[in-house]
Parts: structure tokens; C-alpha cells; sequence
């Protein structure tokens, strides 16, 4: 394949990563915003979303649409519940205070990472799409004859992949306009601001924490769900998501959620196509160093305003 | 009785106790407190940047691996003697620690906490990166007939234990120097009100900084000897765990206290020890140590001890 | 001779102008006393002048020597001290180390002297009797003055206290003034302070500051009797 279709293929690639991280990226983000804490094992409430829907999806027999329906809808619930439960029996006990959430969360991540191992096993599991049909895609040419389109061999991607993106699209808008225009959103944005306000203003705080941790974690299981066909359920596989949320968050200033869309489009798709001329070891090295050199010199992220 | 001998006294009796121990133990479990001494001073240099200074560090795996690969690189590639190669170690712990502290201590709190950790996984990722040398996850064995140093085969148990012995002993009698130094209390005065310290005019930046160094160096000396004792040298030590089991063993221990680390050590590494019998997934233990600590006992075991008996240094 | 003055400093917060264009001087030996209504720019303004909060232009020279690049710990060395207006001790610590921290900065002498200096130290602040508390225990007064007493070990050649009588009883008030008193033989003081009587009974000379910049500048007696002052503090109450 010429190099131009490559990169084509590639910046698709890009997409598809740039939607799912914008999910989870946006999940860790709403946590942080609005209860200014990290969450170290969110990768592991991802990795706990393509679990459960390789578990419901080979507990449902039928169609596979069936099944992926199903866990689309049902896992992201069971793993917010999951999260509301760690949130209300460690998180609300140390009264979220950042540097021990920090801490407690780190266990959380080995506490469910290891369990994972312990039932679901050390294997990768596949997920069977729903959908599945291959598409040619086109490119352009300068030949003799002049403009022409062709159909190079190998220049292709599936339906399922390109559902992944209009999909996290979809449940992108959805969110933005539960934020904006409801009032569950309302009060969100409303502790988000000032926390003891929101008290005083007779906002049950510690409920909107549990939802907002919930709703975080059930952001990254959806990830999850949506990726898990294109590749496959791994206890481990909650470190990349992890890291590379990390990054978004941090570039696209802490507790924005443009900025973290934005961030999450810019890196999924760069990550696409940097892979493409780095190995992705080394990439992974430029990765981590641009988080921490941000958080050195540009601590409120690259699109951030400086905040006095 | 003045505080300074009572130190002496407590911590001399800790290391007649543990030269006592490798006599009355068995061979397992003595080989095992060779291991547990030296992870304790790693456990210990980080206790002086978490304990004494206040700095939460995610990243010390990164000090531990460069020891180890400063020693165990100069033995494979360069013949270095023990020696040499554990001078070498050393000094690579001192530039990455400076290096790092330079760049981490223009953060605090929980920016702090995030630029290590991102540092320390660039790490972990460079090792991976230069496999050509490091052999990454797999690693590498340092070859018993590298391993003797003053004429002691390190790789026998009696040279071992003792060597590791001594290396402990080193770093305790330091520690214990150092906190009741002009230094180590001005640490101290950091952890407690960094405002107020620059506000007596002592440049906390500076004292940070000399705290991630030692820190560093003494976390490095653990990785170093780590290779040397153990004759082997792999990524797992650079990666993320190996960051966290330092903070694990000072907070179980307690945090701030001179022989905090090695009490927690000594209860981690059993824990683990003894839940890897049963299942491949023996970091849950460390998992709900962690999460148990932070709910119900943040000053760890040596906090308690403080708590009803007074006097610890 | 000036130990400590401003020329043209300010500070502006995106548009507030909390401290602006203010020609300050003060002459070695003096206590003085800075007032004005609350928001006035006092703490902003000591802040500048010890280095805590940046300033936005003008310049701070302490000692003959130009600091406005100095950061907060380089002047506290050349021979300021600051107290803090909202109470800031190291809470876990004892008493006597509290003090001792600020001691062996100042002195560099061994353990002994630095004990000696602190003994007197707490001697004068009326702590001596609680040298192996833990501060955080203490009352509020006695934070206080465990504060004063951090800012004397340091034997401070200019010795700024921001309103170090806020919330402190009648009679440890008066304690207060009797040593405000005794320091001023060897110590240059600059206090923002509230309590009127607390300032007359104190200060050689009195700064007044209003929405950040300097109302008027006088002896109590003159600042008493000026109508300016006078509706800027009933404007404000």
C-alpha cells in the first residue's frame, strides 16, 4: 500500500481510539472536575466494562446483537454500581481527601484488578460485534487520465468501527445535554463551583458524588463495551486506557470537559498516526514525558486558561 | 536518659536482633530477611521523602532501577568489579534523582504525586526500549563469579545476609542522624507547614530538593545491592509496583518513624509471601492493605506504638 | 536611615487594585502602625514587602538593598520576621520546637545556644511553663504569642506582625502591649493592627491605608484628630 492510503487507514485507526478515550477520557474528568479527586483505578472500571460484556454476551445465546445489546446497556450499570459501592464504603470515608484518594484508589485498582484474575482468568477473551461487514474505501489519484477514484487492496474498515465512532458521538451530545439543560446537570455544574454553596443551598453533596463517581466509571465501562470487539477482554488491559486519560485530562486543562474532548480527539488521533513512526514503546515514552512536562510548566493543560 | 543515646540504644538493639535472627532462623526464612533488608532500605529512602519531608512520591521505582541497572549494566557490559559497578549504581541514583527532584518539586500535592509516577513509567518504558541490553522483562543474571566482593561470595547465604545486614545498619544509623539533625528537623518543619517554614527563612525549595536526593540515592543503593545480592536485574523492578510497595511498607510501618520501614516490610512481604502460596493474584493483598490503611490506620503500625508508648524517634 | 521602603508598589488582581502605587518608608527603631478599613490592602501590602506575594510593579528595598526579586526565605534571613494574621504555628510540634526552628535558622550555633535563646525567648512570650506541649494544643492566645515568640527567635532587625492582637482577651492585650514595648528597644516594628488602644498606646507613627494607597500619614495624635481618617472608618462600619 502507497503511504497516503496508509495514513488514511491510519488516521481512522485514530478515530476509533479518539472516540473510545474521549468516553473514558470524559468520565475522569467529571470526577475530577466536580470532586477534585483523582481516580487512580478508573482504567479498572474500564477494564471491569469489557469483562461483563464478554461474560453477558456468552451468557446470552442468539444472535450476537443480541447479546451485545444487552451488555451495552447492562454492564456500564453494573460497573457505576460497582463504583457507587467503592465510593461509599473508602472514597466518602476519607472524605475525599486528594492525596489519600490517591492512595485508596491505587488499592481499588490491585483490589479489582486481582479479583478479575482470580475469576475471570489470565486469558484474553474475545467479544463478538454485533455487525460486522467489511467496507472497501476509496482513494484518490493522480494518473495519466487525471483525477480518478480507486479501491486500493487492503484499504478497508467495518461497519462495527465505524458505528464505534457515531456511536461515542451520540453518547457524547447525550452527556452534554444532561449537563447543560437538566437539572440533575444543573446541580452538577453547581458543586462543581463551590462545594459549600452547593451545601448550603440544600444540595445533598455526598449523593452527587456517588452519582458523579458512578456516572465516571460507567463512562469508561461504555468505552469498554464499544471497544471490546474490535480487542478482546483482558484483566490487564485497563492500564493503556489509564494512562492515556491521563494524558487528556491533564492536556485538555484539569476538569474540562471540551478541553478533555478536544485533548481525546487530538491524542487518539495522533496516537493513530504516531504509531505509525514510532514504535509504540516509544511512543508510550514521548506520551508519559508530555504529561509530566505539562503538569511541570503548563499545569492548567495546554488549552487551559491560567486561573489566579 | 537523653533522646540521642536512646536512639542508639533502640537502634542497636534492632540490628543485634537481626544478627541474632539469621542464626536461630531457618534458611528460608532467613534468605527471605536478607530480601526484606534490603527492600527495607529502599522502604527507608522513601520514608525520608514521604515520612520526614512530607512529599508524596508515586514514582521511587525509578530511583530502585537505576541502582540496579547503574550496577548491573556496568557488570554485564563494562566487566566492572562489584565495586566500581556499585559506585556506578550509585551515582546514577544521585543524577536521575536530581534530575527528577529538579523538575517534580516545581509541582506540589497531587500534581507531584502524578509527575513521578509519569516519570517513573518513561522509565520503566526506556528499559523496555533498549531490550537489546536490558533483556526487559525478562532481564538478566549477574554471574556468581561477578558477585564477590573483599573476597565474600555474596551469592552464598552467611556473606548475603550480612552484607545486607550492613548495608541496612548504614542506612538506619544515618536516618536516625538525620532526624535529629538541624536538616532532618527542618524537614520535619516542611511536612508540617511548608508556609511557615519559608517564613522563618529557611529555602524549602533547596531542602526538597537535598530530601529527593538523599531519598533517591538511598533507594538506588537498595536496587543496586537488590542485583548484586540477588544476582538478577529485570524491568518488573522499574515498573509501577515497585513504586507503590515502598509506600505500602512505610505507611503499614509508619510513616516518619525510623524503623517503621522495616516493620512493614517484614509484615508485606510475608503477606504476600504467604497469599502468593495460594493464588497468582497476590497483589489483592497489597490492594486491601492499602485501602485498610488509608480508611483505618494512616500512621501505621509504628504510629500506634508511638501512640501508647510516647517515645519513638 | 530606612530599614524598609516602597516606591511605587502595587498589586493588581486581574483589574483590582489591591495595593497601588504606594512611596512607603520606615526609619530603623520606629514602631508602626498600619491601619485602615477592612479590604484596605494591609495584608497585601506586608505580604509584599516579606516577599510572600509578588508584586505587580514598583519596588521594596530592605536593609539598603533593593529585594523586590528576592524571594520570601532570602529576606526572612537578612533579618525579617513575619507573623502570620491567621494563626500559623507547626500544630504537631512542641512548643518548644516551634521556637527552636526559628532559633537555629537565625543562630547557627550549636544545640545549647539555640536552647539558651529559646528558653528566653519563651520566658518572654509567658510560655515558659509549656515548652513541651504540642502548639496545636495551646489556646488561641497562646498561639499567638507562641507566633510573636517564633518571630523573636529569629531576632528579627525588622519585625512585621499582621493584627497579632485579633481575638486575644483583655489582659493578654495588655501583655501584649507591655512586650510590643520592651521589643521596640532593639527591634523595628510594623503592625497592622485593629485595636485602636492597642495602636495608641504603641506606635510612634501611624500609616493609614484606604482602597490601596495612602490616606494619610502622621503621629496617633495627628491621625486621631484627622477628618479623612475619620469618615474612611466610619464609611466603613
Amino acid at each position: 500500500m502507497d503511504f497516503g492510503p496508509y495514513l488514511f487507514v491510519a488516521s481512522l485507526e485514530g478515530a476509533i481510539t479518539a472516540a473510545v478515550l474521549a468516553l473514558t477520557a470524559v468520565g475522569l474528568s467529571i470526577v475530577f472536575g466536580i470532586m477534585r479527586v483523582v481516580n487512580v483505578a478508573h482504567g479498572e472500571f474500564f477494564m471491569l466494562g469489557a469483562v461483563i460484556a464478554w461474560w453477558i454476551t456468552s451468557l446470552i445465546a442468539g444472535h450476537p446483537a443480541l447479546g451485545f445489546t444487552v451488555a451495552l446497556v447492562a454492564a456500564p450499570i453494573i460497573v457505576g454500581v460497582i463504583a457507587v459501592v467503592c465510593n461509599r464504603l473508602v472514597l466518602h470515608k476519607i472524605d475525599y481527601e486528594p492525596e489519600r484518594t490517591i492512595v485508596a484508589t491505587i488499592g481499588l485498582l490491585y483490589v479489582i484488578q486481582q479479583t478479575t484474575l482470580m475469576t475471570f482468568g489470565p486469558e484474553a477473551r474475545p467479544v463478538e460485534a454485533p455487525f460486522n461487514q467489511r467496507i472497501a474505501l476509496p482513494w484518490f489519484e493522480f494518473g495519466e487520465s487525471g483525477f480518478a477514484l480507486t479501491w486500493p487492496w487492503g484499504l478497508s474498515t467495518t461497519t462495527y468501527k465505524l458505528a464505534v465512532i457515531v456511536a461515542a458521538i451520540v453518547i457524547l451530545l447525550i452527556l452534554w445535554l444532561v449537563m447543560t439543560r437538566t437539572k440533575i446537570g444543573l446541580i452538577m455544574r453547581a458543586t462543581q463551583l463551590d462545594q459549600e454553596m452547593a451545601q448550603a443551598h440544600g444540595i445533598a453533596v455526598g449523593r452527587v458524588y456517588a452519582l458523579v463517581f458512578g456516572l465516571g466509571a460507567a463512562l469508561a465501562a461504555l468505552g469498554a463495551v464499544l471497544v471490546v470487539p474490535i480487542q478482546q477482554a483482558h484483566y490487564l488491559m485497563g492500564g493503556d486506557p489509564l494512562l492515556l486519560s491521563f494524558i487528556v485530562v491533564i492536556i485538555g486543562g484539569l476538569g474540562s470537559v471540551l478541553g478533555t474532548v478536544v485533548a481525546a480527539i487530538l491524542i487518539g488521533m495522533s496516537d493513530g498516526i504516531i504509531s505509525v513512526f514510532f514504535t509504540p514503546t516509544l511512543a508510550k515514552i514521548l506520551a508519559t514525558l508530555l504529561v509530566a512536562f505539562v503538569l511541570i510548566f503548563k499545569p492548567d493543560g495546554l488549552f487551559g486558561k491560567r486561573r489566579e | 536518659m537523653s533522646q540521642a543515646t536512646r536512639s542508639v540504644l533502640l537502634h542497636s538493639f534492632v540490628i543485634a536482633l537481626l544478627v541474632v535472627m539469621f542464626f536461630v532462623l531457618p534458611e528460608y526464612h532467613s534468605g527471605n530477611l536478607a530480601r526484606i533488608l534490603v527492600l527495607a532500605v529502599f522502604a527507608m529512602g522513601y520514608n525520608v521523602l514521604f515520612g520526614y519531608t512530607g512529599l508524596l512520591s508515586l514514582g521511587h521505582a525509578l530511583f530502585f532501577a537505576s541502582g540496579m541497572y547503574g550496577l548491573g549494566l556496568s557488570i554485564q557490559f563494562m566487566q566492572a568489579s562489584p565495586m566500581l559497578a556499585m559506585i556506578i549504581g550509585l551515582i546514577t541514583a544521585v543524577v536521575v534523582s536530581c534530575v527528577i527532584g529538579f523538575l517534580a518539586l516545581r509541582t506540589t500535592g497531587v500534581a507531584f504525586m502524578i509527575v513521578t509516577l509519569m516519570f517513573a513509567q518513561a522509565g520503566f518504558l526506556t528499559v523496555l526500549f533498549f531490550g537489546k541490553y536490558t533483556r526487559g522483562d525478562e532481564g538478566f543474571v549477574i554471574q556468581r563469579a561477578q558477585r564477590s566482593m573483599f573476597g565474600f561470595d555474596l551469592s552464598q547465604p552467611f556473606p548475603r545476609y550480612f552484607a545486607a545486614l550492613v548495608l541496612f545498619s548504614i542506612c538506619l544509623f544515618l536516618i536516625a542522624w538525620l532526624v535529629h539533625s538541624r536538616f532532618g528537623k527542618t524537614l520535619v518543619a516542611i511536612r508540617e507547614n511548608e508556609q511557615r517554614a519559608r517564613m522563618l527563612g529557611y529555602d524549602v525549595q533547596r531542602h526538597k530538593l537535598v530530601a529527593v536526593i538523599i531519598s533517591g540515592t538511598m533507594s538506588g543503593a537498595a536496587g543496586a545491592a537488590y542485583a548484586l545480592l540477588f544476582g538478577y536485574a529485570g524491568a518488573s523492578f522499574a515498573a509501577v509496583q515497585y513504586s507503590i510497595l515502598p509506600l505500602l511498607y512505610v505507611l503499614l510501618g509508619g510513616a516518619g518513624t525510623t524503623i517503621g520501614p522495616l516493620i512493614g516490610t517484614v509484615f508485606m512481604f510475608y503477606l504476600i509471601d504467604i497469599s502468593s502460596e495460594y493464588t497468582e493474584a497476590y497483589m489483592l493483598i497489597a490492594g486491601l492493605v492499602l485501602i485498610l490503611l488509608t480508611l483505618f490506620a494512616p500512621h501505621g503500625i509504628a504510629g500506634l506504638v508511638r501512640k501508647k508508648l510516647v517515645w519513638l524517634p | 536611615m530606612s530599614i524598609i521602603s516602597t516606591r511605587g508598589l502595587s498589586k493588581h488582581y486581574s483589574g483590582l487594585r489591591a495595593v497601588n502605587d504606594v512611596d512607603f518608608d520606615l526609619p530603623e527603631g520606629q514602631v508602626r502602625a498600619l491601619i485602615g478599613p477592612n479590604g484596605a490592602g494591609k495584608t497585601t501590602f506586608v505580604g509584599m514587602l516579606s516577599g510572600r506575594i509578588k508584586s505587580t510593579s514598583g519596588s521594596v528595598s530592605f536593609l539598603d538593598t533593593d529585594v523586590t526579586e528576592l524571594p520570601a526565605h532570602k529576606r526572612m534571613s537578612m533579618g525579617m520576621a513575619y507573623t502570620f494574621q491567621i494563626t500559623s504555628v507547626f500544630a504537631n510540634l512542641s512548643v518548644h520546637e516551634n521556637v527552636a526552628l526559628a532559633a537555629r535558622r537565625a543562630i547557627k550555633g550549636p544545640a545549647p545556644v539555640v536552647n539558651d535563646k529559646v528558653m528566653a525567648v519563651l520566658e518572654q512570650v509567658y510560655l515558659a511553663d509549656r515548652t513541651g506541649q504540642i502548639a496545636g494544643d495551646l489556646s488561641y492566645g497562646h498561639q499567638r504569642l507562641l507566633e510573636i515568640g517564633m518571630g523573636l527567635a529569629q531576632s528579627p532587625k525588622l519585625f512585621i506582625l499582621d493584627e497579632p492582637t485579633q481575638g486575644l482577651s483583655a489582659a493578654e492585650v495588655d501583655g501584649f502591649i507591655q512586650l510590643v514595648k520592651v521589643l521596640s528597644e532593639n527591634t523595628t516594628i510594623l503592625l497592622i493592627e485593629h485595636n485602636m488602644d492597642v495602636v495608641m498606646q504603641t506606635a510612634h507613627y501611624i500609616t493609614v491605608l484606604n482602597f490601596g494607597e495612602t490616606l494619610a500619614e502622621g503621629t496617633p495624635e495627628e491621625i486621631k484628630s484627622n477628618a479623612e481618617v475619620q469618615t474612611a472608618y466610619l464609611g466603613s462600619t
